[in-house]
């Protein structure tokens, strides 16, 4: 199946190869991507290159297990579809729990603010040759990195239940680094965006590019920070990964479902943080790079109330996890592409705002650390760690010296309690990719305001 | 078999034809296909049997002086393959590359039939097997395993009569272990992955169940700077990326890699060896030439502690007017980059309970969460201790939590202690455990 064949003539083979397959539930999807990409490092454009990806896969369930088969070339659906049941049975000897859902058939093409599809590549390159110019000619800088990437995706969806969904969606992503050297000493100073279905930011990144490179320099001249324990405020990106890492995986269903002991732990009702403290998730909050209208088990978006007021109220599922803990859907199961079943994700994760103005959060600081940015994070549930890309400390009330880029770590259970102030305002990160079972990076944002952490742990480098 | 999807020689050769006809002096076209099987348990119990094929073709051209590349994982457009490489060449880089015309692979052995042919119910044994072992250690663990099997056909070929091709396979198991107590959740994990259908599985057994033996109790540790183990894995997670970084071409030409104008310097301490080998028979990263078509080989970056070698992929080499050392590494979707094949830390004399038995107060580290962010560049390391313990008075006494582990490797590798009991780690890491005499530890106050 190619451009050239008929969209009803897909779905009519779709359709015949989902016809009496003798399993609990079979689904086929089907995606095809367009990127482009280029790459530089330092003065030298590394890469620049087109690819085009597009395959499929089936996956079915019997007995509560599964089986699934991916592959690039989409004829003979039905032997895909027989075997992918086969394995399920295979496996199954339990009972299949999927929550109920209702066939839907849609067809969503996103509205586009701006097409990186009609920006010819020589636009594009002219652009990012400035950017990394402008990085180069800070004095000091001895080399850049510049990744960029775009990608037009179409996925369809059909299941044994009678969905039949299309989407499309536009992903821009783009890394902008400097680095500084001196005397053998290196620092790095970066920057990841994106944006959904448009290629605007793109164009305006000379700024940050400057302010890269001037970054990089300060921090040969900068001190590293004592490690310890110090009462640190968070911006509001920064704030967003903590968000995800400290929070959101643990919200994660498919941690839960099949544990008892974490069901103890991650029990409804269960106080998780102080009173001014909500968290939600929702693909349903639209243009966000976590956002879509049907997930991949083709379940409507909706926005998850994870913690409201302090209490853990909801978490993330898919049809299993929801149907095995008897909760409604909620629209997070996500696959990286046709390569992959579709796993429990998050996708806009964010901290709601409080009332707190800057100001006001550090003033009663007498030694803490102000973190902002960041250059990636990771947990274990219990335990999470996250860097920041820029640091300063906080003395007296005032924001102070800038010192090198430091790593916050702490437990998820005493540092959401430890959240003892929510500023005034707001920010979404939409540079980040999320990685979870082999399946990176997947589009997600996430955001919050300022906040304030009495006790965190502060590493050094 | 099917054999739709990657290119036959037929497509690759009319690939090649197509990009002369389109301006190209020079054009290459690197094809694979591979098959997967992963069985997946979860919670103890089997929960997916899978397959996978991914196939295609990437195409990279040299038009005018420049590179364009594309790929496709519809190769038998070989219009749209060609016209995309072609567009893209006049924004590509300068070629500062040859593609190679034949020339000798290495001798070593990377396919095996065993796993070709692996019944899905003998790995979903061996999966099933490594959790009853693990489970009779700790009957409380909640354990998720892989065991997969695959096979890939690579080729690559160019209009400079270059042709190479090879079949490898890969085969692998792997345990997660979690066990909960109240909200304190330890993590323990281990396993082996090879071209062959043996795998160490027993070393696995042994290293998860010291992981449990040794997290029975907690343990406090306080700020300071102390001596840290960091044991195999803890070397594989925490250390090698950090280090190998510096090693690429592509850094040390561009100024990114600590080690610029450091070569024939001795660096490291004195017992140090580092080498990068692709010729070691079964090894996971093993192949008999890389991914450009250049024999592997066994490259030395570090000899008793001298920087000996940087690695190369061909377009690197030629701008920094050396020769390829066979490390260009890729996937469909991008050109080759500089990566490294296996692994070998040289071995030293100390066993790791004599170690352990020198130092008064210090950790012994597993696993750092988080500990590729950062500085990386630079060598910095940091990262929260997910699985690790405390050593007093010359013993183990219990597992530390709420831990920071960082340091710079190059600085520290300046001074390190090398242990003798060196093993595999991920397939293609071999290292001993190594002990550091002064490490930042920032603890919970």
């Amino acid at each position: 199946m190619d451009d050239a064949t008929r969209p009803d003539q897909v779905r009519e083979e779709i359709e015949v190869a989902l016809e009496g397959h003798n399993a609990d539930y079979v689904e086929i999807r089907l995606d095809d991507t367009a990127s482009n990409r280029i790459v530089y490092r330092g003065r030298e454009l590394e890469e620049i290159g087109r690819t085009r990806s597009s395959g499929g896969n089936v996956r079915a369930l019997v007995k509560g297990g599964w089986g699934f088969v991916s592959f690039n070339d989409l004829s003979g659906l039905r032997e895909r579809v027989a075997e992918a049941v086969g394995q399920a049975r295979h496996v199954g000897s339990e009972s299949s729990a999927l929550a109920e859902l209702d066939p839907i058939v849609d067809s969503v093409i996103p509205g586009r603010v701006k097409d990186p599809r009609t920006i010819p590549l020589a636009t594009k390159k002219a652009l990012l040759d400035h950017y990394n110019e402008t990085m180069l000619s800070v004095p000091g800088v001895t080399s850049t990195n510049i990744t960029y990437w775009d990608g037009h995706k179409r996925v369809t969806f059909a299941n044994s239940e009678g969905s039949y969904i299309e989407q499309e969606r536009i992903d821009v992503v783009s890394r902008l680094a400097a680095t500084a050297r001196k005397n053998g000493d290196m620092q790095q100073a970066s920057s990841s965006l994106g944006a959904l279905n448009d290629f605007s930011y793109v164009e305006t990144l000379e700024e940050s590019a400057r302010q890269l490179g001037e970054k990089a320099v300060a921090l040969l001249a900068a001190p590293y920070a004592k490690g310890g324990t110090y009462t640190v405020v968070l911006d509001p990106v920064l704030a967003g990964v903590f968000c995800h890492e400290a929070f959101g995986h643990l919200s994660e269903s498919d941690f839960v479902y099949e544990n008892d002991r974490m069901k103890e732990i991650m029990v409804l009702g269960r106080q998780f943080g102080q009173k001014h403290l909500n968290i939600v998730d929702g693909a349903a909050v639209p243009d966000l790079r976590g956002s879509f209208k049907y997930d991949d088990e083709g379940v409507p978006a909706t926005k998850t109330d994870l913690i409201r007021d302090g209490i853990l109220v909801g978490r993330l599922h898919s049809r299993e996890t929801a149907g095995k803990m008897g909760e409604p859907v909620t629209g997070n199961a996500r696959a990286l592409d046709y390569r992959f079943p579709p796993i429990v994700r998050m996708t806009n994760t964010y901290i709601e705002p409080g009332d707190t103005p800057f100001d006001d959060l550090i003033a009663d600081i007498e030694e803490g650390v102000y973190a902002c940015d960041w250059y990636g994070g990771t947990t274990s549930m219990e335990m999470f760690t996250f860097s920041a890309g820029e640091a300063y400390m906080i003395r007296n009330g005032k924001v102070a010296e800038l010192v090198r880029p430091v790593k916050l770590t702490g437990n998820l259970f005493t540092t959401l309690m430890n959240i003892d102030s929510l500023g005034n305002d707001m920010g979404f990160n939409q540079g980040g990719g999320c990685g979870k079972g082999g399946q990176m990076p997947l589009p997600v944002s996430n955001g919050s305001p300022h906040i304030r952490i009495r006790d965190c742990v502060v590493g050094e480098r | 078999m099917r054999d739709e999807g990657d290119a036959s020689l037929v497509e690759i050769d009319s690939i090649l034809t197509a990009a002369k006809r389109a301006g190209a002096q020079q054009a290459e076209v690197y094809s694979v296909r591979t098959e997967e099987t992963p069985v997946r348990f979860e919670a103890n119990r089997l929960k997916e049997v899978s397959s996978r094929e991914t196939s295609g073709a990437a195409l990279r051209v040299i038009v005018n002086g420049r590179i364009g590349f594309a790929s496709s994982t519809r190769p038998d457009d070989v219009a749209e393959l060609v016209e995309a490489a072609v567009e893209t060449a006049p924004f590509g880089p300068e070629a500062r590359l040859d593609f190679p015309s034949n020339g000798e692979a290495a001798e070593v052995d990377v396919f095996d039939t065993d796993v070709e042919s692996m019944p899905v119910d003998t790995m979903i044994e061996t999966g099933r097997s490594l959790i009853d072992d693990v489970l009779q250690v700790e009957t409380q663990l909640l354990c998720d395993a892989y065991v997969r099997r695959a096979v890939a056909t690579v080729t690559v070929a160019n209009s400079n009569g270059g042709l190479f091709a090879y079949r490898g396979s890969g085969y692998s198991a792997w345990l997660h272990g979690t066990l909960i107590k109240g909200t304190d959740m330890l993590f323990v994990g281990d396993g082996d992955a090879s071209c062959g259908s043996q795998l160490d599985l027993a070393a696995a057994r042994a290293s998860i169940a010291g992981q449990l033996e040794r997290s029975r109790g907690m343990a406090a540790v306080r700020t300071a700077e102390m001596p840290v183990i960091f044991t195999p894995l803890g070397v594989a997670g925490a250390l090698t990326m950090p280090l190998v970084m510096a090693f690429s071409g592509r850094m040390v030409h561009q100024g990114q890699s600590p080690l610029v104008g450091k070569l024939g310097e001795q660096l490291y301490e004195k017992s140090l060896s580092l080498w990068d080998d692709a010729t070691l028979g079964t090894r996971a990263g093993s192949r008999p030439f890389d991914d450009e078509g250049v024999p592997s080989r066994r490259t030395a970056l570090i000899e008793n502690g001298v920087v000996r070698n940087f690695l190369y992929d061909l377009q690197t080499a030629g701008i920094a007017g050396t020769s390829s050392t066979g490390n260009g590494e890729r996937s469909l979707a991008a050109q080759p980059s500089i990566s490294t094949a296996n692994l070998v830390l040289s071995t030293g004399s100390s066993r790791f309970d004599e170690m352990v038995s020198d130092v008064r107060e210090g950790l012994v580290v597993e696993e750092l969460m988080g500990a590729g962010q950062g500085n990386v560049l630079g060598g910095d390391f940091s990262g929260n201790v997910l699985l690790g313990y405390k050593i007093e008075n010359g013993e183990i006494v219990g597992r530390v939590k709420d831990v920071i582990v960082a340091g710079n490797v190059h600085e520290a590798l300046a001074r390190v202690t090398l242990g003798s009991e060196g093993r595999w780690v991920g397939g293609t890491l071999f290292t001993p455990p190594l002990m550091f005499e002064r490490l930042s530890v920032s603890a919970k106050a």
